[in-house]
């Protein structure tokens, strides 16, 4: 069944929107598994949707000093990480959006997120917003190398920087077991948990001045626009997660644009991400988090990984 | 007397290999140190016997199950090695009873000391006689385990430290020599199709010419770099004086008579199967270079030590500089010169620790100030350590100097220019040397100083042994020597000498 | 050669030399002394497997022996002496300052490709199945060199030095398929003999200068100073 360029696109857009819309539901998740692990009754898998909704209703207090560029940033942040959901394959490999899946591209779309977030932290001029910009930027100066290093490892496999085609590569020579996706999948595991502000870098469920990092970014947000960044940054999250899911498990994305396989794509999804979560409630659970200046020590450990899996790739698995 | 000549081998190497274990027993009791002499003994009246067999008969040039193979190459050093193993046992008992009088030592230590001279002794036989590379590593690492223990036998922090030193660092060295076993197995498995028989000296000298250049080259590399710590060449050399210095004075003797030797024997068997292979020089430029950076740093370190055995063990680094050197050159002269240079530094070093330990004994300390006037206290000392000092020098008459005359004239016809560092470093040395030894010799004694019971036979019989090989060498001596260097440098001797 | 021609059995030796190479760097990155021993015993862990899954696909029964050793006195012998020994020293707690961690990760990853290129030649002659793994091997001996030289203490350079005789085991595994079986068994025999010295020097070193930090030993110089 030959589907039409404008059912192309429709599918993509569908498949943006289901990541969009999944997000929230993907870090409730991982809260519950948490609070199972520590003996907790679990708050309600939607209760970040309500959040989301009880902060679009709130009045937007803007600081005194702050510019336009304070009140255009969380637009920006959601809009590149929309963009960047676009891209990512979700269930479907064979999509038009797949043109520009990009794994640089993807990179950039990270880095504009974060820039501008910086530079709106610092708008206010608190000493929090400051400081948390800068923190942000040594921490992420270290991440990008290692996570360009991990998906490089991948790329030269499969000979491109394109993820479905990276991922139709990997489908098409079934199980292959490579040294160097091990390591690539743990440096790109240990960069997206410092990407996304989880322990052992930063912690999402507290406040505590001397520690924080993303927290202190957006600490004069309140309203919609705090709605806005949250969303944006539980859209990261689940892009790390598909990204890891998808690279390192290929098996169950849609290859064909038939509804059946759709189907087992969206139920493989799905599959893959509980199972992050519960990995990643594991991890986050038996760690504590690092002193701030430990935290050059894991992205360089996660680079040295990444590193290795290059290394591997090119000591021992051509030639 | 038939069985004696055709179990030599065998009674040379297990004899050490049994008195390992009898003296682990007995070896702390007042009879340990003449069992120790009377096991020595034996095996070198056996090594004299395989030496013999090999001069009549040529056997057993290859053992039956092919372990073991004897040539010229290694028969004279067997006979060195149990020569040198049985004085120093001589002298070991008057040093270490002397050492127990001052309580320095326990029964424990004793039997330790024992035994482990013995398996020491084993380990260097082995080495020299086993026709399988991969055993020769083997024997080497078990060279260094014995006399581990034996550098901090005085267990001062001092000679903790040098065992330390020792062990990390020949440790490690020694693995390098074992990756480059490895590649040397790995280049003759490709062209030898018993894969069992690939480490086998006679085997791989025979397919020499098959190996793959570009892997033995790396091995080579690999080689010299483990084995050469063993010998102490420069940058790897820093374990050395300090293992001289801190064990006791028997072990420093052997260390330097013998080990150093078997690991440069080591080196030289890998060489020859690379020369075979590349057909060029490489092997032979390393071990210059090595060899020329070794021989000069040494003779400049001599100037600066206070220890009258750290002073002896440079040296003992400059001569191993000058016959890896020699070795390299590799012209059957200078080949031949490397091993004659191999026999008279063994027998003249190991000589000179002899008389060092009772020198040591006299003046109470290793400290060269402390140590003056020896020729007035005891004369047989002073004389032996001048006449030792001379002997290693290169006086003329004494065979250090015929071997080194041999090596550079065989240099002057290969390579001029490099004769002139040569005799810059046996000046320097000759300097270093004397510039220390004349005033502990003739100096003015301390008030109080005393003679020590000494027994100078070992070093009488050595010395001896050096100057006579300095005034002719025996006809059966050249003639191993000759055929030795002819194989090792794959050339003619009398082609070059005419 | 591509990895994804080979059968899972190949493809899983590559993954396990792999995770070899990467306890090394764990171990150059470890400071805790008991974590650093452990580390060490899952390296010779997975050598004992590497080695049984060689002489599986290679047809090399006389591996198996060589395996079984490697499991035996690699992943459990001298770790478990190496335990004791800590233990009786009181060292359990023993937390070693690394001067500069990461850079000295980032000197091992040159390491790995110096050696790399080392074995370049080697590998373009051999035709085993494993020749690819041989610089790794490599690599392990330098990065246990590398873990001796930037190591104070005594304990963690003996897990180095054996961490080399590992290196060197797997070098003969991947490029001959292992050495002659009685060139195992004298080097096996000389790694004991070596573990239960250094056990000795332990207490040596600890009754003469009270301490196993090798710094604490600076009294022999090339020239004398005084």
């Amino acid at each position: 069944m030959e589907l039409s360029l404008f059912a192309n696109w429709f599918l993509a857009g569908l498949q943006t929107l289901l990541l969009i819309a999944l997000a929230p539901l993907l870090l409730g998740w991982i809260r519950a598994c948490k609070a199972m692990l520590h003996n907790h009754s679990p708050a309600s898998l939607w209760q970040p949707y309500r959040d989301l909704r009880k902060f679009f209703r709130k009045e937007v207090v803007v600081a005194d000093g702050a510019s336009w560029l304070f009140r255009a940033t969380p637009y920006i942040v959601l809009g590149t990480m929309i963009l960047s959901a676009g891209v990512v394959p979700l269930v479907a490999t064979d999509l038009p959006t797949a043109a520009i899946a990009d794994v640089i591209v993807l990179t950039s779309f990270f880095a504009l997120a974060r820039f501008f977030s910086a530079l709106a932290a610092m708008d206010t001029g608190t000493a929090f917003g400051g400081m948390g910009a800068s923190r942000e930027m040594m921490l992420s100066a270290l991440a990008e190398p290692a996570m360009l290093m991990a998906v490089f490892t991948l790329s030269m496999t499969a000979n491109t920087t394109n993820l479905s085609s990276t991922i139709e590569y990997l489908l098409q020579h079934g199980l292959v077991l490579r040294p160097s996706f091990i390591f690539a999948a743990l440096g790109l595991m240990m960069v997206a948990i410092a990407e996304t502000g989880r322990i052992p870098i930063d912690n999402p469920s507290t406040h505590l001045e001397l520690t924080m990092v993303h927290e202190a970014m957006i600490l004069e947000y309140s309203g919609r626009h705090l709605g806005l960044i949250e969303w944006a940054h539980q859209i990261k999250l689940m892009v790390y997660g598909v990204l890891i899911a998808n690279l390192f498990i290929p098996w169950g994305i849609a290859t064909t644009l038939t509804p059946e396989a759709l189907g087992i794509g969206v139920l493989a999804i799905i599959g893959k991400l509980m199972i992050l979560g519960v990995v990643l409630a594991i991890y986050e659970t038996t760690l504590a988090k690092l002193r701030l200046f430990r935290a050059p020590d894991y992205l360089s450990f996660a680079f040295l990984l990444s590193l290795l899996g290059m290394l591997s790739h090119v000591i021992l698995e051509v030639g | 007397m038939n069985f004696l000549l055709t179990h030599a081998l065998e009674i040379t190497l297990w004899l050490p290999f049994l008195g390992m274990f009898l003296l682990g027993i007995f070896g702390g009791s007042r009879g340990g140190a003449l069992l120790n002499i009377g096991l020595s003994a034996l095996s070198f009246a056996s090594s004299v016997a395989l030496a013999w067999g090999i001069y009549i008969h040529a056997i057993p040039n290859l053992s039956p199950q092919k372990w073991f193979y004897i040539d010229e190459f290694n028969v004279y050093l067997i006979v060195l090695t149990a020569f040198v193993g049985l004085n120093t046992a001589i002298f070991s008992r008057s040093y270490m009873s002397y050492e127990i009088a001052k309580g320095k030592l326990s029964q424990n230590q004793m039997r330790l000391y024992h035994a482990m001279y013995q398996g020491f002794m084993f380990a260097m036989l082995l080495a020299l006689t086993t026709n399988n590379l991969g055993l020769l590593w083997v024997a080497m690492e078990a060279a260094t385990l014995a006399t581990v223990l034996l550098v901090s036998l005085y267990r001062t922090p001092e000679s903790i430290e040098a065992a330390w030193k020792y062990f990390i660092l020949c440790g490690v060295g020694i693995a390098q020599a074992l990756f480059g076993t490895v590649l040397l197995y790995f280049a003759a498995e490709q062209v030898i199709p018993e894969h069992q028989e690939a480490l086998l000296w006679n085997v791989l000298a025979a397919h020499s010419g098959e190996l793959e250049p570009v892997v033995l080259s790396i091995a080579f590399v690999f080689l010299l770099v483990g084995y050469g710590t063993k010998v102490g060449l420069v940058p790897l050399h820093n374990w050395l004086p300090d293992a001289h210095s801190e064990g006791p004075t028997p072990m420093s003797a052997v260390l330097s008579g013998l080990l150093l030797n078997v690991a440069l024997y080591a080196l030289v068997r890998m060489k020859v199967l690379v020369d075979g292979s590349l057909h060029n020089h490489l092997a032979g430029h390393l071990m210059m270079g090595f060899g020329l950076l070794t021989f000069l740093v040494a003779a400049l370190f001599l100037h600066r030590q206070r220890d009258i055995k750290r002073m002896y063990s440079y040296s003992s680094i400059e001569h191993m500089g000058l016959m890896t050197f020699a070795f390299g050159v590799s012209t059957a002269m200078s080949t031949f010169a490397a091993l004659l240079h191999m026999a008279v530094h063994s027998l003249t070093k190991s000589a000179i620790f002899i008389t060092v330990g009772h020198a040591t004994h006299i003046a109470g300390s290793q400290q060269i100030d402390k140590m003056r006037g020896l020729i007035l206290t005891q004369p047989s000392v002073g004389w032996g350590l001048l006449l030792g000092t001379a002997a290693i020098a290169g006086f003329p008459p004494f065979g250090v100097f015929m071997s080194e005359f041999l090596l550079i004239s065989a240099t002057m016809k290969q390579y001029p220019w490099l004769v002139v560092p040569l005799l810059l470093g046996l000046t320097i040395a000759f300097a270093g040397l004397f510039k220390h030894v004349q005033p502990m010799v003739f100096g003015e004694p301390p008030n109080g100083q005393k003679p020590v019971l000494a027994n100078m036979l070992p070093v009488l019989l050595q010395l001896g042994l050096v100057l006579c090989l300095g005034l002719f060498l025996p006809n059966f001596l050249t003639d191993w020597f000759q055929r030795a260097a002819d194989f090792l440098s794959h050339s003619t001797l009398w082609n070059e000498l005419i | 050669m591509n990895i994804a021609n080979l059968s899972h059995y190949e493809q899983a030796i590559f993954v396990l030399s792999a995770l070899v190479l990467y306890t090394s760097f764990s171990m150059l990155a470890q400071s805790r002394l008991f974590n650093l021993i452990n580390i060490f015993a899952w390296q010779g862990t997975l050598l004992g497997i590497t080695a049984a899954l060689v002489a599986f696909i290679s047809n090399q029964p006389h591996l198996y022996i060589s395996a079984l050793l490697t499991l035996v006195l690699k992943a459990w012998l001298i770790p478990w002496m190496l335990r004791k020994q800590v233990m009786r020293l009181k060292l359990q707690r023993e937390i070693e300052t690394l001067a500069t961690p990461t850079l000295t990760s980032l000197a091992g990853v040159g390491l790995v490709i110096f050696s790399y290129y080392i074995a370049l030649p080697i590998k373009s002659l051999s035709n085993s199945i494993t020749r690819n793994t041989i610089s790794e091997s490599l690599a392990i001996v330098l990065l246990a060199m590398l873990l001796i030289i930037t190591r104070r203490q005594a304990v963690s350079q003996v897990v180095g030095f054996m961490a080399i005789e590992n290196g060197l085991f797997f070098a003969a595994l991947v490029s001959t398929y292992g050495m002659p079986m009685i060139v195992e068994l004298g080097i096996a025999f000389d790694v004991l003999v070596a573990a239960v010295l250094f056990g000795v020097f332990f207490f040596e070193m600890r009754s003469s200068i009270d301490s196993l930090d090798v710094d604490q030993m600076n009294r022999l110089h090339e020239v004398d100073k005084r």
